[in-house]
C-alpha cells in the first residue's frame, strides 16, 4: 500500500467505528431513558399502560398499607394522587409524609406497579425532582427549604468523587 | 491562634502560586534564575498548603469546635481515625485536600523532573501555578475552611454516619491523587502547545505521571465501589450513578492516554491526539468535580456538595477547558505529524484501543449530561440509568476486548495478521473450552453471558500467552524459557499483568451479574431462609450501645452445601447526633471469591424481621482484577527506563528497542 492508501484506510476505518458508536449511543438514548412525572403531570398527560417511567412526590399520610411483602401507598403532590403497589421491601427511610421516587409502569386499572422505590439514606433527603415539583405546585414551605439547605451543607460527605 | 497560622499559610501559598504562574509564563525562555525561582515556588507552595492542612487535622483531632468546619462535621466521641477523615468528609476540607494533592504533584515535578529541559519544566510548573492559584483562591474566597465560630459549641454536629467508616480514610485520597495527578499531564500538554515542541521525549516524561495517576484512580474507584457495596446495604457494586460516571470518564480517557503515549514514545506517532487526550482527561476530572459538587445531579452516594459554589466552579471549568482548547486549536497544526504505520501493527491496535475507549467515554459523558441538557432545553425530567449504559458500554467494550490480545502480539510498524492469529489460536480454543465448562458448571440461562465469559478468558489467557511467547516456551528448552520468562523486561510483565487483571475483572462482572441470587424474606428467631444451597438461620437479636450510636444487633448461623456452619453478624445503627440509621451488612466470603451478603431491614412488634440475603458468586474477582491492574502500574513505575526525567540517548533507545524486539 502507498502512504496515501494507508492513511485513507485508517481514516475510513476510524470514521466507520465513530459512526457506529454514534448510532448506538443515540439509539439507546431514544429507547433506554426513563421519564419523570409528578402525579398532576401524569393526570394532564396520561402515559400508556406498561410504559416505564418514574413518579415522584410525597407519600400521602395514612395511605401506607402493608400486607406481608406487599406495600400499597399513595404518592401525592397535594393536587393529584397516584396509587402505588410495591411487592418488595421498602427502603429503611420510607415514611409517610416524606419524599419518594417510584420506578415502574401503570397497569390497566391505573395503579402504578413499582419495580423500584428510591429513598436516600438521609432523614431529610428529598429528591431534587420532587423538590422542583413541589416548588412548581407552590407546596414548598419556607421552613422545609431551610431544613433542606442545612441538610445540603451538613450532608457533606465522602468528599469522594471530588 | 494556630488556626490563623493555617489560614495565613494558605494565603501565602496563594501569593506564591500567582507569582509562580505569572513570572513563569512570561519569562519561561530566560532560564537560570527564573527557572530556579519557579522550582522553589512550587516546593514552597506545597509546604505551606501542607501546613494549613495539618492545622485542620489538629483542630479536628482536638475537637476544637471554635472552628466552624469541625463543629459542623465532627463529634468528640468519634474514634481518632474518623476524626482525621472527617477533615475531608465535607466540601471545604475536601477542596483543601484536592489543593494539597495538586501542589504536591507540582512539587514532585520540581523535585524529580531533574532531566526535563529548563524551559519546558518552567512552563509546566507555571501552568501548575495557574491551577494552584485558581483552586487555592477558590478555597480561600468561596470555601474557606478556617472560618471561626464564636461562642464555640460543646459538641459537634457529627459526620454523616455513612461516612463513619474506614472507607472515608482511604477512598477520597486515592481518588483525588488519581484525578489531580492528571493535572501534570495537562500542564505538560499546555507547555508543549506553548513551546511548540513535541517529541518522543515529551511522551517519555509524561508517561510516568499518567501511569501513577491511573493507578491511583483505578484503586480509588475500585475502593469506592467496594465501600458502596458493603456500606449501602443493597448488595450492588456499580449503579451507573452520575457520581460514579464522573470518576469513570477520566479513567477511560486516562487509559486511552496511557496507551497513546506509548505509541508517541516508541514511534513518534499520534502526537496531536496524545496532547488532545492529556487535555481531555484532566478536563473530565474537572467536569466531574463540577458535576458532583454543584449538586445538580441526583445520586445514591453521599458526597460533598454545595450548590452555592457551583457557578464559581463552572467559571473555573470554562476557563481551563476553554483556554486549553483555544490554545490547542491555534497551535495543534504547528506540531509535525510523526511516524507512519500499517493498519495491522501494534500502533494500529492501539489506535483501535483509543477509538473504543474514547467512544465509551463519549457514551458515558452523553448519558450523564443528557438529562441536564434536556431539562434546560425542554423542562422534561428524565433519568438515564443502567439500561442505557449497560447497552452502549458493553457493545463498545466487546470489540476492544476482542482486539486486546492481538495488540500485545503484533509488532510495531507492520505485522503479519495471519501469523499472529495462528499464535493466538490456542488461546481462543482454550478460552472457548473454559467458557463452555463455566457455562455448564454454573447452569447459566441462555443469554449473552457466554460471550462475556469468552472475552474474559480470552483476555486473561491472551496475557499469559503473551508472556509465554516472549519467553519462547516451546521454541527453546523448557529450563531456558523459564529463565527467559523471569528476565523479561518489566514492561512486558506489567502489560501482561494489567491485561490479565482486565480479563479477571470482566469475568467477575459477567459471573456475578448472571449468577447472582436474592432472597428477601421475613424471619423470626429460630427460622431459616434458603438461597443457592446456603441456609441462613436467624439466631439472635439484641440492642447494644456503640460509642456514638445505638446498635440493633442480629446474629445468624449460615450453613453451606457441605454443612459447615459459620456465624454472621448484621447490624443496623442509629447515630445519636443525627438520628440517622445505617446498615452494617454481614458478608461471608466463600472460596476466596464468592460472597453471601445479609442485610437486615425493618422489624415489627411480633418479632418478624425483614432479612435480605444475596448470593454473589465470584464477585471478588472484580476487585482482584483492579488490584492486578494497579500492581501492573506500580511494576511499570519501578522500571528504571521509565524513571521520571530519565531521557535515554538515541543509542540507548535503539538498544532498548532491539532488546524488546528480540
Amino acid at each position: 500500500m502507498t502512504r496515501k492508501q494507508k492513511r485513507l484506510s485508517i481514516i475510513a476505518g476510524l470514521g466507520l467505528v465513530i459512526a457506529l458508536a454514534a448510532v448506538i449511543i443515540f439509539t439507546a438514548l431514544s429507547s433506554k431513558i426513563t421519564f419523570f412525572y409528578s402525579p398532576s403531570e401524569l393526570k394532564e398527560n396520561p402515559v400508556a399502560i406498561g410504559q416505564h417511567f418514574r413518579i415522584g412526590g410525597l407519600v400521602k399520610e395514612n395511605s401506607w398499607v402493608k400486607d406481608g411483602k406487599t406495600n400499597n401507598f399513595i404518592i401525592t403532590d397535594n393536587e393529584s394522587d397516584v396509587a402505588v403497589i410495591y411487592i418488595e421491601i421498602l427502603p429503611d427511610l420510607f415514611r409517610e409524609g416524606q419524599g419518594v421516587i417510584a420506578e415502574g409502569a401503570l397497569n390497566a386499572e391505573g395503579i402504578f406497579i413499582a419495580s423500584n422505590v428510591l429513598a436516600k439514606h438521609d432523614e431529610n433527603y428529598l429528591p431534587k425532582e420532587v423538590v422542583e415539583t413541589l416548588k412548581e405546585k407552590g407546596e414548598w414551605q419556607h421552613g422545609t427549604e431551610e431544613d433542606a439547605k442545612t441538610t445540603e451543607t451538613i450532608k457533606t460527605t465522602e468528599g469522594a468523587n471530588n | 491562634m494556630y488556626i490563623e497560622i493555617g489560614h495565613f499559610a494558605l494565603i501565602l501559598a496563594f501569593a506564591i502560586a500567582i507569582s509562580q504562574a505569572v513570572l513563569g509564563l512570561i519569562y519561561w525562555k530566560s532560564g537560570g534564575r527564573i527557572a530556579a525561582f519557579v522550582k522553589s515556588a512550587a516546593i514552597w507552595q506545597f509546604v505551606l498548603v501542607a501546613v494549613s492542612f495539618a492545622v485542620l487535622i489538629i483542630a479536628f483531632v482536638k475537637s476544637d469546635f471554635s472552628l466552624l468546619l469541625a463543629a459542623n462535621n465532627s463529634f468528640s466521641l468519634q474514634p481518632l481515625i474518623y476524626k482525621i477523615s472527617s477533615v475531608w468528609g465535607n466540601h471545604e476540607g475536601s477542596i483543601l485536600l484536592w489543593v494539597l494533592i495538586l501542589v504536591m504533584f507540582g512539587a514532585a515535578v520540581a523535585v524529580f523532573g531533574r532531566d526535563i529541559p529548563n524551559d519546558l519544566k518552567t512552563l509546566v510548573l507555571s501552568v501548575q501555578g495557574v491551577l494552584g492559584a485558581s483552586f487555592i483562591g477558590f478555597s480561600l474566597f468561596t470555601s474557606n475552611p478556617f472560618t471561626r465560630l464564636n461562642p464555640a459549641p460543646f459538641e459537634g454536629a457529627d459526620l454523616n454516619p455513612i461516612l463513619q467508616d474506614v472507607g472515608l480514610a482511604i477512598h477520597p485520597p486515592l481518588l483525588y491523587i488519581g484525578y489531580v495527578g492528571f493535572s501534570v499531564c495537562f500542564s505538560f500538554a499546555i507547555a508543549a502547545l506553548i513551546s511548540g515542541r513535541v517529541d518522543a521525549a515529551w511522551a517519555r516524561w509524561v508517561r510516568p505521571w499518567t501511569v501513577a495517576s491511573w493507578v491511583f484512580l483505578t484503586l480509588g474507584i475500585s475502593m469506592g465501589s467496594y465501600w458502596a457495596y458493603y456500606e449501602l446495604g443493597w448488595g450492588g457494586w456499580w449503579f451507573w450513578d452520575p457520581v460514579e460516571n464522573a470518576s469513570l470518564m477520566p479513567w477511560l480517557a486516562g487509559t486511552a492516554l496511557m496507551h497513546s503515549a506509548i505509541v508517541m514514545e516508541k514511534r513518534s506517532a499520534l502526537k496531536i491526539w496524545t496532547i488532545f487526550l492529556a487535555i481531555i482527561t484532566f478536563s473530565l476530572s474537572l467536569l466531574g468535580a463540577f458535576l458532583v459538587r454543584s449538586g445538580i445531579l441526583t445520586s445514591v452516594h453521599a458526597f460533598a456538595s454545595d450548590p452555592s459554589r457551583g457557578l464559581v466552579l463552572l467559571a473555573l471549568l470554562a476557563l481551563f477547558i476553554g483556554g486549553a482548547f483555544t490554545l490547542f486549536a491555534f497551535r495543534a497544526s504547528s506540531l509535525r505529524a510523526g511516524g507512519l504505520f500499517a493498519p495491522i501493527s501494534r500502533e494500529g491496535a492501539l489506535v483501535l484501543n483509543n477509538l473504543f475507549l474514547a467512544s465509551a467515554t463519549a457514551a458515558v459523558l452523553i448519558g450523564t449530561l443528557y438529562p441536564l441538557v434536556l431539562d434546560a432545553l425542554t423542562g422534561a425530567r428524565i433519568s438515564v440509568g443502567a439500561p442505557f449504559f449497560d447497552l452502549t458500554f458493553s457493545i463498545l467494550m466487546v470489540p476492544l476486548l476482542l482486539v486486546l490480545p492481538f495488540g500485545a502480539f503484533l509488532n510495531w510498524k507492520r505485522s503479519d495478521f495471519i501469523a499472529v492469529t495462528q499464535r493466538l489460536a490456542g488461546v481462543a480454543g482454550l478460552s472457548l473450552v473454559a467458557t463452555i465448562a463455566a457455562f455448564m458448571l454454573m447452569g447459566i440461562k441462555i443469554s449473552l453471558a457466554p460471550l462475556g465469559l469468552f472475552l474474559g478468558f480470552w483476555v486473561s489467557f491472551g496475557a499469559i500467552a503473551d508472556l509465554l511467547y516472549r519467553a519462547k516456551f516451546g521454541q527453546v528448552a523448557f529450563a531456558k524459557a523459564l529463565k527467559r520468562l523471569f528476565t523479561l523486561p518489566k514492561s512486558a510483565w506489567s502489560m501482561a499483568l494489567a491485561h490479565f487483571g482486565m480479563g479477571i475483572l470482566v469475568l467477575g462482572v459477567v459471573l456475578v451479574s448472571t449468577g447472582e441470587g436474592e432472597n428477601i424474606t421475613s424471619l423470626k428467631i429460630g427460622e431459616t431462609a434458603q438461597l443457592a444451597g446456603y441456609s441462613v438461620e436467624f439466631t439472635k437479636s439484641e440492642v447494644l450501645q456503640g460509642p456514638n450510636y445505638l446498635i440493633n444487633h442480629f446474629e445468624f448461623d449460615v450453613s453451606d452445601k457441605r454443612g459447615n456452619v459459620r456465624h454472621a453478624v448484621s447490624e443496623k445503627r442509629v447515630y445519636t447526633a443525627s438520628s440517622m440509621p445505617t446498615t452494617e451488612a454481614a458478608i461471608l466470603t466463600y472460596g476466596g471469591v464468592s460472597q453471601l451478603y445479609i442485610a437486615v431491614g425493618d422489624g415489627d412488634e411480633a418479632g418478624n424481621q425483614v432479612v435480605r440475603i444475596w448470593h454473589k458468586p465470584y464477585i471478588l474477582l472484580i476487585w482482584y482484577g483492579t488490584i492486578f491492574m494497579a500492581l501492573a502500574g506500580f511494576l511499570s513505575l519501578s522500571d528504571r527506563r521509565k524513571r521520571i526525567g530519565v531521557a535515554l540517548s538515541s543509542k540507548a533507545k535503539q538498544a532498548v528497542r532491539n532488546k524488546q524486539e528480540a
